[in-house]
This record gives C-alpha cells, sequence and structure tokens, in this order.
C-alpha cells in the first residue's frame, strides 16, 4: 500500500528540508546581505504566515524585511453572514454538518459553530469531504451537509466528492460552498492607493491547482515582484532572496521556487472540474468588501447537492459585525496593520476567547502573532 | 466561572483546565496540599511521607497500538506518584462499563492492567464497578487511584528549580497522542507509530539512587512538553528555553503532525519523563537515564535561565520564539 509509509517519508522529507540549521541560518545570512533598505513584503497565504512566525524569520529579519500577512487565510475571510447560515444550519432538525476543524470557533454575529456544538447540534470535524460523504452514506435517514470553505486549494476536492455523490447515487449529502478565489483578491491590494507592497510571496498550494499565469497581472499590469514558494523555512528564505534581486535588478518577474509542485500550467484536472461544476460570482470577503467576480458557485446543474437550494436558506445578508467592536482583522488582512497594531490583540482577543477571525484559524495573522511573535 | 457550559477545551489540560480548576474546584474544594495542583499530593503521616494521586481514563478507541486503556489507566496513575518521587505501592480502581460491552474485551483490559501491576510490584487493593444502560455512555471509562511512599528525604518541587538547571526528556515526544489519534481510523493511512505508555518509576528510581540532584519532574500528557514546562517554569517563577534542533521526535510523528496540523510540541506522550537537574549533574543524569531500555533516547533539550518568565524555543535559524501553553484542545480523549 503506498500509503503505508506515508507518515515516516513525510518525515524524513521534512527533515531534509528543514532539518539543516547551517543551510537555513546560510541562507538568512545571504538574504541579509543583498538588502541595502528595508523592504515591505506581503505573504499572501495563512500557512506562509504560520511558517514565517513558526521558524523564527520574521523575529530574525525584523529591520530588514517587513512582512505584512494577505488574505490568504480561507477561515479568516469568511464573513459573519456566512458563519450565521452555517449554524442555521446546525440547528435543522435531522442536519448534521460536517466541517474541517478551524471553523468551529469563528465567531459569527452571535454565536459559532463550537457553541451549538457543547449545546448539543450534530456537528462533527473531518479531515476530507469524503469524509463526510461516508457518514451520509452510513446514516441514510440524515442530510449531511459539508462546509465548503477554502480557496482553490480545497475546491476541486470538494467539488469531487460532490461529484462522487451523484455517480454513487447518495441524495442526502449537500455542500455549503464559499469558494473564494485568490488572484481577483490580490488585484484589490495591489491596486489599493494606501499600501505600499514591494512584492509577493505567492501561496504554494493554491497555485499547485491554478498555475502561475493568473498571477502574471501583478508584473505585467503592477510591476511587483512575485515568487510562488513552498513552506519550509529554507522555501521561503530562498523566495526571499529570490525577491530582493528582482528589486535589485529593478525588473519584475513572476517566479516559481516551489518548483516540486508547481508549474506554470497548474492542475488540469482539478482547474477542468471547477470549470464544470462551477460559475463565478462577486463575493463578500470579511474585511475587505465585496470582491468582483471572487467566488465559485455551484451550477444550476448540480442544485440538488448545494445547501442553499436544498435548505431554501434566504439570501446572504453581508454585515461587518467587527466594525462596531473595535476588531481590525480587516486592516490585518490587508496588511494595513500588523496583529499588535490592533488595540484588542492579546488582551480582549485571544485564541480561547478571539473576537476576529484571524485569532481563531491556525493560518490566521492574529493566531500566528499570538502564539510565535509575543 | 465565566464560561455557561462545559466544552471540551475544559479537558484539554490546558488554559481552560486551568481555570475550570482555579475558578471551580479550587473555590470550593481549595486546602493547602490541593492548591499546590502537583501531579500527586504528598502528606505527612506517622508511618512516613505518602503520596496520593487519582486519573479518571477516558481513551478512545480502547485499543491502539503498544496499549489499551487498561495498560494506560495503570501508568498514568504510577507516574503521576513517580515524578513526585513516590515509589507506587497500591492502587485502586474504578470500572465505568456499557452494559452490552463484549466481556473478552473487558478481560483483555483486566489482563492487561493485572500485567502492568505485577511488573511494577503494585497490588490492586479496592475496586469498584458500575454498568450503566446503552447509549448514555462509550464501553468503559477507568478511574485509579495510587498510593506511594517516598523512602527518602529528597523534594521534587519547582520551587527548587534555578536559574542554570538542565532540563533532560527520556525519550521521543508525542508517539502516544499520534499513536492514539491513528487508530480511530479517521486518516487511512498506515504507520508504524506505537503509544510509548510506560511506567516511568525504574528511571526515577535510578536517578534517585545515582544521588543526582534532581531538582523536579513530570510526565508530559496532556498539553505535551509545551504546556508541561509552561507549567513547571511559572511555577518556578523562571524563563526556560529548549533548542528545535535537540527536542527528540521520531520522524513518523513529526510527518504526521505536518500531515494533520498538529504542533508536535504538544502532543501527550504517556512513558516520559521530563526531569530539571542541577547543571553539574546533568551529564551523570544523562548517562543514569541512557542506561535503562526506556531512556535510551534520552537528550538534553534545554536550560533555565533568568529573564522573563515562561517558556521559549530557540528555533533552527536561531531565533527565539514563545512556546505558550495549549489553548483550547488540540485533540480529547487521549488518556
Amino acid at each position: 500500500m503506498r500509503k503505508g509509509l506515508m507518515a515516516e517519508e513525510l518525515g524524513k522529507i521534512l527533515k531534509r528540508l528543514d532539518g539543516d540549521a547551517d543551510l537555513i541560518r546560510g541562507l538568512s545570512a545571504e538574504l541579509c546581505a543583498r538588502i541595502k533598505e528595508p523592504l515591505t513584503l506581503m505573504e499572501v497565504c495563512g500557512t506562509h504566515t504560520h511558517a514565517i512566525s513558526e521558524t523564527g524569520i520574521r523575529r530574525a529579519l525584523a529591520g530588514k524585511v517587513r512582512l505584512l500577512s494577505g488574505p490568504g487565510c480561507p477561515v479568516c475571510v469568511t464573513s459573519d453572514a456566512e458563519i450565521d447560515r452555517f449554524i442555521q444550519l446546525s440547528q435543522m432538525p435531522d442536519v448534521a454538518v460536517t466541517t474541517f476543524g478551524d471553523m468551529l470557533y469563528v465567531p459569527g454575529t452571535r454565536s459559532s459553530l463550537a457553541e451549538q456544538r457543547d449545546a448539543g447540534a450534530d456537528i462533527r470535524i473531518v479531515y476530507s469531504p469524503l469524509d463526510a460523504l461516508g457518514m451520509a452514506e452510513k446514516e441514510p435517514r440524515k442530510e449531511f451537509c459539508f462546509l465548503g470553505v477554502g480557496f482553490e486549494t480545497t475546491s476541486p476536492t470538494v467539488l469531487a466528492t460532490v461529484a462522487e455523490a451523484k455517480r454513487r447515487g447518495i441524495g442526502n449529502f449537500s455542500i455549503c460552498a464559499a469558494f473564494k478565489l485568490i488572484p481577483p483578491a490580490l488585484r484589490m491590494i495591489a491596486a489599493h492607493p494606501d499600501l505600499a507592497i514591494q512584492g509577493f510571496i505567492l501561496p504554494g498550494h493554491v497555485s499547485a491547482v491554478i498555475g502561475s499565469e493568473p498571477y502574471r497581472f501583478l508584473v505585467d499590469e503592477f510591476k511587483r515582484p512575485c515568487v510562488i514558494t513552498g513552506f519550509e523555512g529554507t522555501d521561503i528564505l530562498q523566495a526571499l532572496v529570490m525577491i530582493a534581486d528582482q528589486i535589485k535588478d529593478d525588473e519584475p518577474r513572476l517566479e516559481i521556487q516551489y518548483t516540486r509542485v508547481v508549474t506554470k500550467e497548474g492542475n488540469k484536472a482539478a482547474l477542468k472540474i471547477m470549470e464544470g461544476m462551477c460559475d463565478v460570482k462577486d463575493s463578500m470577503w470579511r474585511g475587505l468588501g465585496t470582491i468582483p467576480e471572487s467566488e465559485l458557485k455551484l451550477k444550476e446543474a448540480w442544485k440538488d447537492f448545494d445547501a442553499e437550494h436544498k435548505f431554501s436558506l434566504p439570501p446572504l445578508e453581508h454585515r461587518e459585525r467587527f466594525d462596531t467592536n473595535g476588531c481590525r482583522c480587516g486592516d490585518v488582512l490587508l496588511g494595513k496593520i500588523i496583529p499588535p497594531d490592533c488595540p484588542l490583540f492579546a488582551k480582549a482577543c485571544t485564541p480561547s476567547n478571539p473576537i476576529g477571525p484571524c485569532m481563531v484559524s491556525s493560518e490566521g495573522a492574529c493566531a500566528a502573532y499570538y502564539k510565535y511573535e509575543r | 466561572m465565566k464560561d455557561k457550559v462545559i466544552g471540551l477545551a475544559h479537558g484539554s489540560g490546558g488554559r481552560k483546565t486551568a481555570r475550570l480548576i482555579r475558578e471551580l474546584f479550587l473555590a470550593y474544594l481549595g486546602n493547602p496540599i490541593l492548591e499546590r495542583l502537583e501531579d500527586a499530593a504528598e502528606f505527612p503521616s506517622d508511618r512516613g511521607r505518602i503520596a496520593l494521586t487519582t486519573d479518571s481514563h477516558v481513551v478512545y478507541p480502547l485499543f491502539f497500538p503498544g496499549g489499551n486503556i487498561g495498560k494506560l489507566a495503570v501508568c498514568g496513575t504510577l507516574n503521576d506518584l513517580a515524578v513526585k518521587g513516590a515509589r507506587p505501592r497500591f492502587m485502586t480502581a474504578g470500572f465505568v462499563l456499557r452494559a452490552g460491552m463484549s466481556m473478552d474485551v473487558l478481560e483483555r483490559i483486566v489482563r492487561s492492567m493485572g500485567e502492568e501491576l505485577n511488573k511494577a510490584g503494585v497490588q490492586l487493593i479496592a475496586g469498584d464497578t458500575k454498568v450503566i444502560e446503552k447509549g448514555k455512555v462509550d464501553d468503559c471509562y477507568i478511574t485509579t487511584t495510587g498510593f506511594g511512599a517516598l523512602e527518602h528525604s529528597k523534594t521534587f518541587a519547582p520551587e527548587r528549580i534555578e536559574e542554570g538547571d538542565v532540563i533532560l526528556v527520556s525519550g521521543n515526544i508525542g508517539n502516544h497522542e499520534t499513536a492514539v489519534l491513528l487508530a480511530r481510523g479517521d486518516f487511512g493511512f498506515e504507520h508504524k507509530i506505537e503509544s510509548d505508555i510506560a511506567n516511568v518509576w525504574p528511571l526515577v528510581e535510578r536517578l534517585i539512587e545515582a544521588g543526582v540532584d534532581v531538582k523536579a519532574m513530570r510526565d508530559p500528557t496532556r498539553g505535551g512538553l509545551a504546556t508541561t514546562l509552561n507549567e513547571l517554569a511559572s511555577a518556578a517563577g523562571l524563563g526556560m528555553i529548549i533548542k528545535e534542533a535537540d527536542v527528540p521526535f521520531s520522524l513518523p510523528v513529526k510527518g504526521t503532525a505536518e500531515l494533520l496540523g498538529l504542533d508536535p510540541y504538544y502532543l501527550a506522550s504517556e512513558g516520559r519523563l521530563i526531569a530539571i537537574v542541577a547543571k553539574d549533574h546533568a551529564e551523570r543524569a544523562l548517562e543514569v537515564l541512557k542506561a535503562e531500555p526506556l531512556g535510551k533516547n534520552a537528550k538534553a533539550i534545554g536550560e533555565v535561565r533568568d529573564g522573563p518568565e515562561g517558556l521559549w524555543l530557540e528555533t533552527l535559524l536561531g531565533s527565539e520564539r514563545p512556546l505558550l501553553v495549549l489553548e483550547g484542545e488540540q485533540l480529547p480523549r487521549i488518556c
């Protein structure tokens, strides 16, 4: 069985990539030698934010590179209204809500899924949408709704699960989707007049699906250096060296550091699923507002698997709760401030009692700063 | 209590558990012995110093590579005595069983308890059984109480920790929680990770016999290495720094943690010893630990230092970051 030694093999690969203190310290020294004036860059992806804090890169580069976190944490950009809708689903009789774990603690307008679960709602954590489908098959009298929150990394697997449900005739399975798209959000950030970001560290896993070309506009229109990178400390440092070189040469390029996973074309099978099963629509991002054509929605032909249709959910009414309570997640997601600049950070807002979503998800910038940067 | 209902996080061993203990249990039940909040309570008697501890076990599933709930119920309690320096002597056990549970399964669990108790030279001297109707409870929960004797004049307590002391661990960290998690079968990959469940008293006994100046000991169960060291650091009012390069994790545990998004510094072990020892005794202590099969992977992972209270990690890159107490739950029902 190929999967047999996966854990062990992954451990070995990690050790090879990141187990070498000399390599990582060497890269760090190389980077520092190239930087004449302090740089302001954005790491778009939440997993990068986490890795940059965990490995100590942010601290090691203090005064040389200012790394701002971007909107690439799916939980963080999910709006209050969407959370309220998930909670509404969990209150329906004979409906089990299945979700990835980090959605559980995100506060909606009045409550969170975790609070509902402790109060008795049938909310189950799964590690794959296929697990939710398996549950639906086992308990045919109950409806199973999977919360499809994620970017291009997540949506193809959730969509493939929907196709599988149809193939196997499992009618008691549906998804409540919030499939957001990264490139439109980057366009908004690059065009934002208040943000002076000199270059982008682009996500590795999203790019494994969509390839490098959807980011081309960042270089052509906005003249920003871009490097797609992996998630180990050495990957990120190497990407920073590449960006520093582009800035030094004054020649913005779209480069792939994460060549062991990312190609120019992306994953054709995944892209085909997304195009075949979904239309694109405008979407409300928490903190960022409405971004045109930035979300995938199931096409009419798949409406029997769309929770919105199946449970006749009312249209989303977007409100921005945190504008009224001082939470500045929106500014964090835009890179306007870093988490410690928010007055609630580590005081009223902690991982045990999160006020904004950036403190909830392990990929959230506030959670990463709380855990690693204080 | 601010929280209105009990959540799984109140049982995680992290910050929420601490608050429940402080604000509810100690508020009504507090006394000077309980308020020390140690793994085992030491109290004086006419027959010498005695230590007592109690622990409920609700691990799911009941059987997992390297052990089962019975072995865990015995070793978990033995270890709580051991880290106080008490030789385990007697134990009691309370069983909560579900009507309809397989007798064969129960027999395997109890047999395994007998084997562990025999190996440890500990007698089970009292017990209780309750059976609950189907649907109200899982198959089996076990509560054990351990009684031990301190046959020496040493005290192992965080108050004795000083700047310069060395932090030792007796082996790879996190195997227990990883093995239990994977035994739930939710992930569909095969592996060879076994729980590290073991009675650590033999390690403690060797350290005491060798005359090593051990300041304090703990076993890194719920909340893992990071939470346990934080508790010690905060009880001592000192800072601690450990090095990423020196903390021993097995490759499969590290790989699994990476795959599932778990932080390995918070993964529980059930057969590991953390010992804080005086600097000039550290080398000898390591030799003593390494001479035992259970301690063959023992390592010095860091030291106690002056400076801000709490735990810090020196990353491979050479920068330092805090390692905090576990917030909320990482994974329920691992012990």
